[in-house]
């Protein structure tokens, strides 16, 4: 809002709203830093927590004060290092290093279906003309609504019964269409001024030359939108691969040893949960776990926040 | 009698005419009529559409209403094949359409706990998040200095993994000294609390497993962390939208901030907060991982399926209930499509009261 030239009765009438409007600043500013100190402070204990090495904090879990956790420990060694990271990617101990490389098949391969299908089928309802347009584009409309959780009960025995259970099959094409990513990427195409598509077509050039050639380029803020949210989501994504990829399965992969076709979240479930009585000894090395998975998800929000932000909230406008 | 421009016209006609059919002859050889191209390039997204979304909505529909769901390997996934089969292996049942997985649904003491848990969580989380996500979003707006600061670090949860930071809650919520919300407390002059272990800490012998209301918090604590990032973002953008034209004039009539809040703002983003409402609603209601995702000690448990306490049912949410079920054996799936209609069930009429109820008061 911008500011206006204000007048007052008198000088007391001023300072009056002058004070008032001091002290609701004031109020502001408290209550969104509070909140900024509660949506940080996981963070800040995470990325801290992860160079704390796992002997000084379980010391610390003891009831060892704050102080222990300076630099230095009372006997004079440091109690920060790598050492949690060193465990983490100590193939002998877990198998992270083969779930960031399922993770990443994962992730490119269902960002390239996911991708192509929403072009393909978001140019067809965006400037194509077929029978039964409006009729197919209601039912995408009504599958949206649907809970995914009635889809997943008979997708994971539909995966079963023809033998994708445990294989990158089941993981990707299994999401293979994403009707938001359609309907997000109808709306930009229907921006696209039709009367390029007719100067197109006056100068001999194919539906589908026209959508390489000209869509595809104009929408590309909007692909690229679209492939980071897919990449984050396969990146993310538990429920479904916690259904078909067994823990105890084991495939040969590219390091040469057998493992299991888990996703960087299920194997952090699935390492970090403790199955006999009493606490874990290597608390830090958790910390040191959630931020091995957070770090590239940072890395990507800080290059490409505005894509993020956009496709975020254009969600959120379109209802 | 032919007229001269006639002829002249006749010897454009013609020209235009072999142009035309040239035209044509490259058409037919290489392209499709209109319609073609439309159904050629859905062809893919139908295929997937089709075998992993539309067909499991059916057949999961279907198989709720299977009676006495057995199933049968190498039958299909298809209700009716298993029906078949079932028929053909001399079912001793019998196999029929009926409510039989309704029945042992709503039988199951853990899916009524599930239901009372789930809308509890409701209940409380979405008037939460919702309320705390419009102030900080109408405070955001109205400040200049830092905005982009602020704005930044309130998005930040929405670009983490759940599993992670369910993680690192856990470990702010140990069961011990030095969890940090432990410590806090023992700062403040309180007994250290077990908020989410099933069983008693080494370095503390005398605590008893977490209570359910302990839980609860850590739970709801974590609900409401992962959930403000969004909500705030699609407030922001409903507050661009206001035209401050508006401001201006209430503020010309002298109006206070809260008067200018409560009739102005709230009013003109009203579109925006019946549609965080009410996917608020429906997201919490298949809450699942961020229940799951604050457990670290599992009790022996498979840990995608603890939800708390010695049995992992403690806050069992219906989802949580669903993949539970799916677990255990393939004959539970007509249980598990049943629960999972019950749930659409539910989903459907929250959100047509929300709908009716929002008739009144919303301005598109």
């Amino acid at each position: 809002m911008a500011e206006h030239a204000m007048y007052f009765a008198d000088d007391k009438a001023r300072r009056i709203y002058l004070a008032k409007k001091i002290i609701s600043r004031v109020f502001v500013y408290l209550f969104l830093t509070i909140f900024a100190l509660f949506m940080l402070t996981p963070f800040v204990l995470m990325v801290a927590g992860s160079f704390i090495n796992y002997e000084s904090f379980n010391e610390f879990s003891r009831g060892a004060d704050f102080a222990y956790l300076a630099f230095v420990g009372p006997e004079g060694q440091s109690n920060w290092g790598f050492e949690n990271y060193k465990v983490i990617f100590d193939m002998s101990t877990y198998n992270f290093p083969v779930y960031f490389l399922n993770t990443f098949i994962v992730a490119i391969g269902s960002t390239i279906v996911t991708v192509v299908t929403a072009v393909l089928a978001g140019f067809a309802f965006a400037r194509l003309e077929f029978k039964g347009k409006e009729a197919l584009f209601a039912i995408l409309l009504a599958t949206m609504m649907i809970p995914g959780e009635m889809m997943v009960i008979t997708n994971v025995m539909t995966v079963d019964e023809i033998g994708w259970r445990n294989t990158f099959a089941a993981l990707i094409l299994v999401h293979g269409v994403s009707v938001f990513y359609v309907f997000y990427l109808r709306q930009t195409f229907q921006q696209i001024p039709n009367e390029l598509y007719l100067a197109a077509k006056v100068d001999g050039v194919s539906d589908i030359g026209y959508l390489l050639k000209v869509m595809v380029p104009i929408a590309m803020p909007t692909i690229t939108t679209i492939i980071i949210l897919s990449m984050m989501g396969a990146w993310n994504s538990y429920v479904w691969p916690n259904l078909v990829a067994d823990s105890n399965w084991a495939y040969d992969d590219l390091f040469g040893t057998n493992h299991s076709m888990m996703l960087v979240s299920n194997g952090l479930r699935y390492v970090f949960s403790i199955n006999d009585s009493g606490a874990s000894d290597k608390e830090a090395v958790k910390i040191a776990g959630s931020m091995i998975i957070s770090a590239p998800l940072f890395l990507v929000f800080i290059l490409f926040r505005k894509y993020i932000m956009r496709g975020v909230s254009r969600s959120g406008i379109k209802g | 009698m032919v007229p001269n421009e006639m002829i002249l016209k006749g010897n454009e006609v013609s020209h235009e005419k072999a142009l035309k059919s040239k035209l044509i002859s490259k058409r037919k050889l290489f392209q499709l009529p209109q319609w073609g191209v439309a159904w050629l390039v859905l062809l893919p997204a139908l295929i997937f559409l089709s075998a992993f979304m539309l067909y499991p909505i059916v057949n999961t529909f279907l198989s709720a209403f299977v009676q006495h769901y057995n199933y049968t390997e190498h039958a299909g996934s298809f209700a009716i094949g298993q029906f078949l089969a079932g028929l053909k292996g001399g079912n001793e049942m019998g196999m029929a359409f009926g409510l039989s997985n309704f029945r042992n649904a709503i039988i199951d003491p853990d899916f009524r706990k599930s239901i009372g848990n789930t809308a509890i969580l409701v209940i409380i989380e979405v008037p939460l998040t919702i309320m705390v996500s419009l102030l900080i979003a109408t405070f955001l707006n109205s400040i200049k200095v830092l905005k982009g600061f602020y704005q930044t670090i309130f998005f930040l949860p929405y670009v983490t993994n759940t599993i992670a930071l369910g993680l690192v809650f856990n470990i702010v919520f140990a069961n011990s000294k030095g969890g940090l919300a432990n410590v806090l407390i023992s700062k403040l002059g309180g007994e250290p609390v077990n908020w989410l272990s099933p069983v008693n800490h080494p370095t503390l012998p005398d605590q008893p497993a977490a209570s359910k209301f302990h839980q609860g918090v850590v739970i709801v604590l974590y609900a409401l962390w992962n959930g403000l990032a969004f909500k705030i973002l699609v407030f922001m953008s409903g507050l661009a939208t206001i035209d401050s034209q508006y401001y201006n004039a209430a503020k010309i009539d002298g109006a206070s901030n809260f008067t200018i809040w409560r009739r102005i703002t709230l009013p003109l983003l009203s579109p925006q907060i019946l549609y965080i409402t009410i996917t608020s609603f429906i997201g919490a209601f298949k809450m699942y991982t961020g229940v799951m995702a604050v457990y670290s000690n599992t009790n022996g448990y498979k840990p995608a399926y603890y939800f708390g306490g010695k049995f992992g049912t403690d806050w069992i949410p219906v989802v949580g209930w669903i993949y539970r079920k799916l677990d255990e054996s393939k004959d539970q799936t007509g249980t598990a499509s049943a629960a999972s209609l019950i749930l659409l069930g539910i989903i459907m009429i929250i959100t047509a009261v929300q709908f009716a109820v929002s008739k009144k008061r919303v301005h598109y």
